[in-house]
C-alpha cells in the first residue's frame, strides 16, 4: 500500500511538471536531430551511445537526467542544459524507455 | 537488365544526389536544369550519410549510418545494389583507380573494402588496439598508390592501407597521434592527411610523400579541451577548404575558422564567425570559404574573403542548414535546409538565391564532380 502511494506519489509528481504539448514537440524534434546527430536516428548508436530501452535499463533516472543536461566529461557527449531543464530531461528519459521518439 | 524506355538520354556530369534523411531516399538531381529526375527510396537509415562516385559518373555510392551502402544507377534512376555490411558506419571513400569502395564502421570498429563493381568483400580490416578492443574508423579517404587512409577514434592512430594487391592489404599504422581525431581530411593533391582532434588541442599531420617521417602535430595549443565551448555537433573535415596557401579548418569548440599556412603549418588567423562551424568549404577557385554552423546557429551561413581573411557576409537561408555542395567550377552552392524541407541554390558571385527544389529534411548534397577530386 505505502508502495503504491509513493509510485502514486511520483507520477502525479510527474505530471505536475511534465512539458507542455508544444515543448514536447520541440523537444522530439531534438531528439530526433541533436540526439540523433550522434545516437542515430533510430537511437542505435553512432559517435554516441545507443539509447535503446534495453541499453537504459539499469541506468537510474537521475544518472541519465544528469548525463544529459552535464554532458559527461571525456566523451563527446555535451551538456545541455542551455536547451532544456530538469523536468524536460526526465520527459525525454521516460519517452527513451518507452521506446517511442 | 531492362532498361527505363521513358528514360531520355542523360550525361551524368552534371547531376547529383540529395539524401533525404528521415525518409530514407536519395533524388537525383539535375545541376543545370536545378531540377529532380527522380526519387531512389529504400536506403535505410540516413540520419548521417556520405556520397562517393564511380570514375565514369554513372554509379553513386551511399554511406548511410545503418551499415547499408547503396549502389545507385544515375542513367536508369534505380538502386543497382545494397548490402548491410556493419551494424553502424559514418562514411567511406572509393579508390584511385574506381574499382574498390572502403567504408569505415564504428560498429564493428574497422574498415571493409568492396569490390564497387559488385559489393563483394575484398578485404575486412578490423580496428584493433588494446589487446583485441576495437576502435571506431573516421575520416577515411583514398590517396594516391592505391591507398586508403582513416584514423581510429578511441585508439588515437591513423592508418593507411596499401591496395595495390586487393588479396594482401598492406597497413602501415601510426600510434600516439592524439586524443579521439574526430575526422580527416586530404589536401587535393593527396599529400598531406590531417586529423582533427576532439581530446586534446592541435590536429595531426602525414606526410604522405615521407611517411617515414610520421606524425607531425600543429596547432599544439589550439583549442585546449578545458577552453572548449560544448560541442553540440562534430565538425566535417571531409569539405576541407585550401585556397591560397591556406588551409581552413573549424576550430572545435570555439566559434573560429582556423587559417593555418600550409607551408609552415602556423596559424595564420582566427577568424571569428557566428557559432561553431560543421563545415568549412571553399570555392573551386578559393576565392571564397562559406561555413554552416552547430545548432543553436544552424540557421546562418557565413561567406569569408579569402583574399582579406575576413567575413564577407551573412545569410539565413532557413532553419538547421546541414550541407552545402559547390557546381564544379563554383558559380553556384546548394545548400540544404532540413527543417524548411528545402534545397536553395545561391550564385556565389552575388550571394543572392537563384533556385530552390522541395525535399524531405534533406541533410547533404552531392555532386559527380566529386568523382574526379582526390579525397572525396
Amino acid at each position: 500500500m505505502k508502495k503504491t502511494l509513493l509510485l502514486l506519489g511520483i507520477s502525479l509528481n510527474c505530471l505536475a511538471s511534465e512539458p507542455t504539448s508544444v515543448r514536447q514537440a520541440e523537444l522530439r524534434h531534438l531528439l530526433k536531430n541533436d540526439c540523433g546527430a550522434c545516437h542515430g536516428l533510430t537511437l542505435k548508436g553512432g559517435m554516441g551511445s545507443a539509447l535503446l530501452p534495453d541499453n537504459l535499463q539499469g541506468k537510474p533516472d537521475e544518472f541519465l537526467i544528469n548525463t544529459i543536461l552535464q554532458g559527461r566529461k571525456g566523451t563527446a557527449m555535451p551538456p545541455w542544459k542551455a536547451f532544456m531543464n530538469a523536468d524536460d530531461a526526465l520527459w525525454l528519459v521516460q519517452q527513451l524507455r518507452k521506446g517511442s521518439q | 537488365m531492362a532498361f527505363n524506355v521513358q528514360a531520355e538520354l542523360r550525361a551524368t556530369g552534371d547531376l547529383g544526389l540529395i539524401i533525404e534523411r528521415e525518409a530514407g531516399s536519395a533524388l537525383i538531381i539535375d545541376t543545370t536544369e536545378h531540377k529532380q529526375l527522380a526519387r531512389i527510396d529504400k536506403l535505410g537509415d540516413l540520419s548521417h550519410a556520405s556520397v562517393v562516385f564511380s570514375r565514369d559518373q554513372r554509379f553513386a555510392y551511399i554511406f548511410g549510418r545503418d551499415g547499408g551502402l547503396s549502389k545507385i544507377d544515375l542513367l536508369q534512376d534505380k538502386l543497382d545494389k545494397r548490402i548491410v555490411q556493419a551494424g553502424n558506419s559514418i562514411g567511406g571513400a572509393i579508390s584511385q583507380d574506381g574499382t574498390l569502395i572502403a567504408v569505415s564502421n564504428y560498429t564493428p570498429g574497422g574498415v571493409k573494402i568492396f569490390s564497387a563493381d559488385t559489393l563483394e568483400l575484398v578485404a575486412d580490416i578490423p580496428a584493433d588496439y588494446d589487446n583485441g578492443k576495437l576502435s571506431k574508423v573516421v575520416g577515411l579517404v583514398d590517396a594516391p598508390d592505391q591507398r586508403f587512409v582513416f584514423s581510429l577514434f578511441d585508439a588515437g592512430e591513423i592508418w593507411t592501407v596499401d591496395m595495390s594487391t586487393p588479396k594482401k592489404p598492406k597497413i602501415e599504422k601510426f600510434k600516439n597521434v592524439g586524443k579521439f581525431p574526430y575526422d580527416g581530411l586530404i589536401t587535393s593533391d593527396g599529400r598531406f592527411y590531417i586529423a582533427g582532434l576532439f581530446g586534446e588541442s592541435g590536429l595531426s599531420l602525414l606526410d604522405l610523400w615521407e611517411p617515414e617521417k610520421g606524425i607531425k602535430r600543429i596547432l599544439p595549443d589550439y583549442v585546449k579541451p578545458d577552453e572548449q565551448l560544448p560541442v553540440y555537433k562534430m565538425p566535417h573535415l571531409e569539405g576541407w577548404a585550401v585556397a591560397d596557401d591556406y588551409i581552413f579548418v573549424p576550430a572545435i569548440g570555439k566559434n573560429e575558422v582556423l587559417v593555418i599556412d600550409k607551408q609552415s603549418w602556423k596559424l595564420v588567423k582566427a577568424i571569428p564567425v557566428a557559432g561553431q562551424p560543421v563545415f568549412v568549404m571553399a570555392r573551386p577557385d578559393g576565392r571564397q570559404v562559406w561555413v554552416n554552423f552547430a545548432t543553436p546557429e544552424n540557421n546562418k551561413l557565413q561567406v569569408i574573403d579569402v583574399k582579406g581573411l575576413n567575413l564577407q557576409s551573412t545569410l539565413t537561408p532557413g532553419h538547421a542548414v546541414l550541407h552545402m555542395e559547390f557546381t564544379p567550377r563554383g558559380e553556384n552552392v546548394w545548400v540544404a535546409v532540413r527543417d524548411d524541407d528545402q534545397v536553395l541554390v545561391y550564385d556565389t558571385h552575388t550571394l543572392k538565391e537563384i533556385a530552390h527544389l522541395p525535399a524531405q529534411k534533406p541533410n547533404g548534397v552531392f555532386f559527380t564532380s566529386r568523382a574526379n577530386k582526390i579525397g572525396f
